[in-house]
Formats: structure tokens, C-alpha cells, sequence
């Protein structure tokens, strides 16, 4: 897999979206450009909507109304052509699942194998094309982990588990990577790895778009930052969006948005303290 | 229609000769009772039906389907009423009404806030409560009786080819699919950002359980199939850590104790599904108890020796 020269286009343009879960709109009016190469935060309270801008972006949740394009094409080809990585939260996941480590980030490829000649995918996946074993080799070593390939993904630890799940997208050689909280509850040693491995993907050209609570890692990596609360509340490098001041209207916006949605004081908001 | 016949006939007189040659290297006193064509039939069937629902076990078992699977097969009652009311196959009415049910359920958990586990309950008693109405009032309760507890023993060559041919659309979906349905049972948003078509697996694997019911219904009827939909996978669950050991286990109980219970309810002449499903019940509790790293013996055993280290 070649990684092209950097797209004129916008990796993935976000035109009037809106979603809701269950008349509840989660996400209103939202029009985005992600930079194609560029590292991409996205930041916001708890029930902000980013995950759900997540679920619109990975197919799991269809739009009330609104288009999301990737390379100037609607995202779906693009999804079925296997160039969306997806990286869940750990919660997402059901750790009690007979799979080992290799089989895990094996499902990566799993888009790629359906173009894989017929006989072959009558197989079981060690049979297939050397390349998927390859990709599943190199991304398993690229987040230190590929003495634990045999293991049952259950007996791994927190850390270890996020890394897993970030060789699984990354096994899948996608031009556009998508983490929900990758650096959520991780120890300092992974942290700091998995910041690495995204930072190499960035430079090899990738486009990287995280959800994030993180403030410390964004301000020092990332190239662009959106501030989500329902709407949009602000796109730019990290230093302007990130100030505390930036983050205190974020927190504010969150406190009057609840407070006119259910006529209550949420019980837990966002603080740029805990950034 | 003829050639279909001849076809049929030697198919399964072929399957059942097979099976004969691995039951006749058994001592006499088993084999003994699989000398009537009747029980030959009743095997095969029930090794097929044994197959084919430890295979979808492991997929209820992993996806937390148990209760999904206990409504399809209470909502195959009215289907099987209504085509004996019209002279239709009975699979077909059952086929049509476990679908719908289905769709039912997910539609009233869409649209309403209706959870999804009272959706099903709602559902399927519903439809149950149908089907009882109907076969009350139109046929004997013996009838009633070997729809819901099976009556293998009296599995006709109809209902034996069913069975053949639900297992092989099954199994070869399973394995044609494998990969797909794999994903979708672990994290349906990868399988969806790969661009897999999640609604279609989603309806698809609810059709193969609807099936295997479908196919079931005469072995060990609507109320136990449930049980062969979750024993099987559990207690391969409890032994291994890897899928596709755990479809080659949960296969393995499932045939085993279709057969064992099979045979014990000839030897005792109790009810065969019953029989069938403890036994399936029994190997569960095996492994609950000798299971190298989830069984209650082991694990009592290490925590002595680990206190004994310390």
C-alpha cells in the first residue's frame, strides 16, 4: 500500500449534519473540513456528540440530514474500499471474546480480504495472501506487542488492550485513521507509545482524527483542533483552541445547553481543569 | 419431482449407512437399539439438528441472543397452526411467523421506548399465546404435545430432508460467511467502518436461527431448542479461548448429546427432547466443574496452592 502524495481535497468534509438518538438531537448543523495529513482533535464535554459524530462517520448511525464525504466522494465507497480505520473505546468491546491478539488485529484486514481471490477466502485467514499476515506482523510491532500475538485478548491489560485495538486499525494500511478516546485510561508508557505510532502515521502521510480529553497530548501534537458541543464550537490550531479561555466558553456553552434541555444543573460538566 | 425422490431417498440412505457403519463399532448393547429404520432416521436427525445448533449456539452465546432465541422459537407456534390450517408445509408458516416476530421485535425497539428484552417478551408471548389458540381449537393436544416437546422418534422422511437441507444452507453460510459474521459478533462498528453491511449480517444470522429452530422442531420442539441454543456454545465458552476450537466443541456437545439422550430416552423410554437437553445440561455442568482455567475445581485448587506459596 503506497501512500499518496497529500489530497487537495479535504480527507473527510462534514456538510450539514445532523443526527439524533431517539428525537434527542445529539448533533446539529455540523459543517467540518479534516485537513488531509493533518492530526485532528476533536474535543468536548461528556455527551457532546462526539462519539456519535463517530458512529455517523464509520456508518453505525445514519444522519437525520447532511452529507460526509471522504477525498470528495461520499464516505461509503471509501468505507467498503477499506480506507477508513476505526479505533473503539475500550468499553465498546467484549474482552470475553474467544479471539487471540493476532486474530483481534487480523480483523482489520478483513475489508481487505473480500477483493482476495474466491478460493482463497473459502479459507481460514492464515491461508490468505502473505500481505494480510504482514500488515498484522508490522502493526503488532509497531505498538510493542508482538510477543503477546498468541494471547486471549481477555488476559491483557488496560494498557495493553488499547494498543490491540490501535494495531487493528492500523493493520488495516487505511489513509484515514478514526480513534474514540485512544489515550482514555491508558498508563504513561502506552501513552507516550501510542502518541509515537500516530505521530509516525501523521508523517507517513495519514490523515488522524481523535476524540480526546487529553489536553497536555493535544496542545503538543496535533495540527488542528474542533471544539464540539452539540454544535460547533470552534476549529482551529491548538493553541487558539485550546487556551483557557477557549475551553472555559466550552464548559459554559455546556452548562446553559443542558440546563435549557432539561431545565436542570448537569450533574457533571466539562472543566478545562481536567485537561 | 420423481428424480428429486430417488435423490432424496439415496441421499439419505446413504447418510444413514454411514452413520450405521460408526454406530455398529459400538458394543452390541447400544447398537442394538439403532436397528429399526425408525431410530436410524431419528438419529441422523439428530445428529444433524445436534450439529447445526451447536454451531448457532456459539453465536447466541457471544451476541447475548439467548432471549432472541427463546422468542423465535416460541414465535414458530402460530406459523406451524396456520400452515396445517391451510395445508401448507409446516416449516413454511413456521419460517414466515419466526421472521416476522423477529422484525417485530427490532421495529418496536426502534421506534418505541420499549426496551429490547420486553420487546421480546411482548412479542413472542403474543405469538405464542396465537398458536396455542389456534391448534386448540383445530387440533388434537397430542399435536400440540410434539410441537412443543418433539417427537423424534416419529420423524418422517419429509421432515428428515428438511433437517438435511436447513443444516447444509446453514453450515455453508457459516462458513461462507465466517469472517464477516465473526466481526459483527464482536464489534458491529468495525465490521460497519470496513463497509460490511451490517443490517444484512444482522437479518441474516436471525434467519439461520430461524432456521435451525425451524429444523429442530421436530428432535426437541419449540420449548428445549432454546436449550440446545445455549448449552452447547456455553459450555464450549467455559473450555477454550479461541473461536473456532469453541464452534468445533460446541459441535461436538451438541451431536454427542442429541445422540446420548437420544439413546437413554430408548433405554428408559422417557421423552427424547428432554432427554437430549440434560444431557446437554450435563456437559455443561462438567465443564463448569473440570474446566482448566474457568472451572470451579480448578480454580478452588489454585487459590489453595496459591495460598499455600504464600
Amino acid at each position: 500500500m503506497k501512500n499518496e502524495m497529500p489530497h487537495p481535497v479535504a480527507a473527510i468534509e462534514v456538510q450539514g449534519l445532523y443526527a439524533a438518538y431517539q428525537r434527542q438531537t445529539v448533533l446539529e448543523n455540523i459543517n467540518l473540513v479534516f485537513p488531509t495529513g493533518k492530526w485532528t482533535a476533536i474535543v468536548g464535554p461528556n455527551g457532546a456528540g462526539k462519539s456519535t459524530l463517530f458512529h455517523v462517520l464509520t456508518g453505525s448511525m445514519k444522519a437525520l440530514e447532511g452529507r460526509v464525504n471522504a477525498f470528495g466522494e461520499p464516505i461509503g465507497k471509501h468505507r467498503r474500499a477499506g480506507q477508513i480505520a476505526y479505533m473503539a473505546q475500550r468499553e465498546a468491546i467484549e474482552w470475553d471474546f474467544p479471539v487471540s491478539v493476532w486474530d483481534t488485529v487480523m480483523g482489520g484486514r478483513y475489508g481487505h480480504m473480500r477483493k482476495d481471490a474466491l478460493w482463497r477466502r473459502l479459507l481460514p485467514s492464515r491461508w490468505h495472501h502473505v500481505r494480510h499476515a504482514e500488515a498484522v506482523h508490522d502493526a503488532l510491532v509497531a505498538v510493542d506487542m508482538r510477543e503477546h500475538a498468541a494471547r486471549p485478548i481477555g488476559a491483557l491489560s488496560g494498557g495493553q488492550k488499547k494498543r490491540v485495538l490501535l494495531a487493528r486499525a492500523l493493520a488495516q494500511q487505511a489513509s484515514i485513521l478514526l480513534l474514540d478516546e485512544p489515550l482514555a485510561g491508558v498508563d504513561p508508557p502506552s501513552e507516550k507509545l501510542i502518541l509515537a505510532v500516530l505521530r509516525r502515521e501523521r508523517e507517513a502521510g495519514k490523515t488522524v482524527i481523535m476524540v480526546t480529553h487529553d489536553m497536555p497530548g493535544a496542545r503538543l501534537y496535533v495540527d488542528h483542533v474542533v471544539l464540539i458541543n452539540r454544535f460547533i464550537r470552534g476549529t482551529g490550531t491548538p493553541e487558539e483552541m485550546l487556551s483557557e479561555a477557549k475551553l472555559a466558553e466550552l464548559a459554559v456553552s455546556s452548562i446553559e445547553q443542558t440546563a435549557t434541555d432539561r431545565q436542570t444543573v448537569p450533574a457533571a460538566s466539562y472543566s478545562p481543569a481536567q485537561g | 419431482m420423481l428424480i428429486i425422490e430417488a435423490f432424496s431417498d439415496a441421499l439419505v440412505s446413504g447418510l444413514i449407512a454411514a452413520l450405521m457403519a460408526v454406530v455398529n463399532l459400538l458394543p452390541d448393547s447400544v447398537s442394538d437399539a439403532f436397528q429399526y429404520a425408525f431410530m436410524q432416521r431419528a438419529l441422523l436427525t439428530s445428529v444433524l439438528v445436534g450439529a447445526i445448533c451447536g454451531m448457532l449456539s456459539c453465536y447466541v452465546v457471544l451476541k447475548r441472543w439467548s432471549l432472541l432465541g427463546d422468542a423465535i422459537s416460541h414465535a414458530v407456534l402460530p406459523g406451524v397452526a396456520i400452515a396445517y390450517l391451510l395445508g401448507w408445509p409446516f416449516f413454511v408458516g413456521a419460517f414466515i411467523t419466526g421472521a416476522l416476530t423477529s422484525v417485530g421485535i427490532g421495529a418496536i425497539e426502534r421506534n418505541t421506548r420499549i426496551k429490547a428484552d420486553a420487546a421480546m417478551g411482548l412479542m413472542f408471548t403474543a405469538s405464542f399465546a396465537l398458536g396455542v389458540v389456534i391448534i386448540s381449537k383445530l387440533a388434537s393436544s397430542t399435536h400440540l404435545m410434539h410441537i412443543l416437546f418433539g417427537n423424534v422418534l416419529g420423524v418422517k422422511h419429509s421432515a428428515l430432508m428438511l433437517t438435511f437441507v436447513a443444516s447444509v444452507i446453514a453450515i455453508l453460510t457459516v462458513w461462507l460467511a465466517y469472517r464477516p459474521l465473526l466481526l459483527y459478533a464482536f464489534d458491529p462498528q468495525q465490521a460497519q467502518a470496513l463497509g460490511f453491511n451490517t443490517q444484512i449480517i444482522h437479518y441474516g444470522l436471525i434467519l439461520l436461527l430461524t432456521l435451525t429452530i425451524v429444523a429442530s422442531l421436530e428432535t426437541v420442539g419449540i420449548i428445549l431448542v432454546v436449550a440446545m441454543l445455549i448449552t452447547p456454545g456455553a459450555t464450549a465458552h467455559l473450555l477454550t479461548d479461541r473461536f473456532k476450537i469453541m464452534l468445533s466443541i460446541s459441535v461436538s456437545i451438541g451431536v454427542c448429546s442429541a445422540v446420548i439422550g437420544l439413546w437413554l430416552s430408548v433405554v428408559f423410554n422417557v421423552a427424547s427432547g428432554g432427554a437430549i437437553v440434560l444431557v446437554a445440561f450435563g456437559f455443561f455442568i462438567m465443564a463448569l466443574l473440570f474446566s482448566p482455567k474457568q472451572g470451579v475445581l480448578m480454580r478452588s485448587l489454585r487459590h489453595r496452592t496459591g495460598h499455600r506459596r504464600i
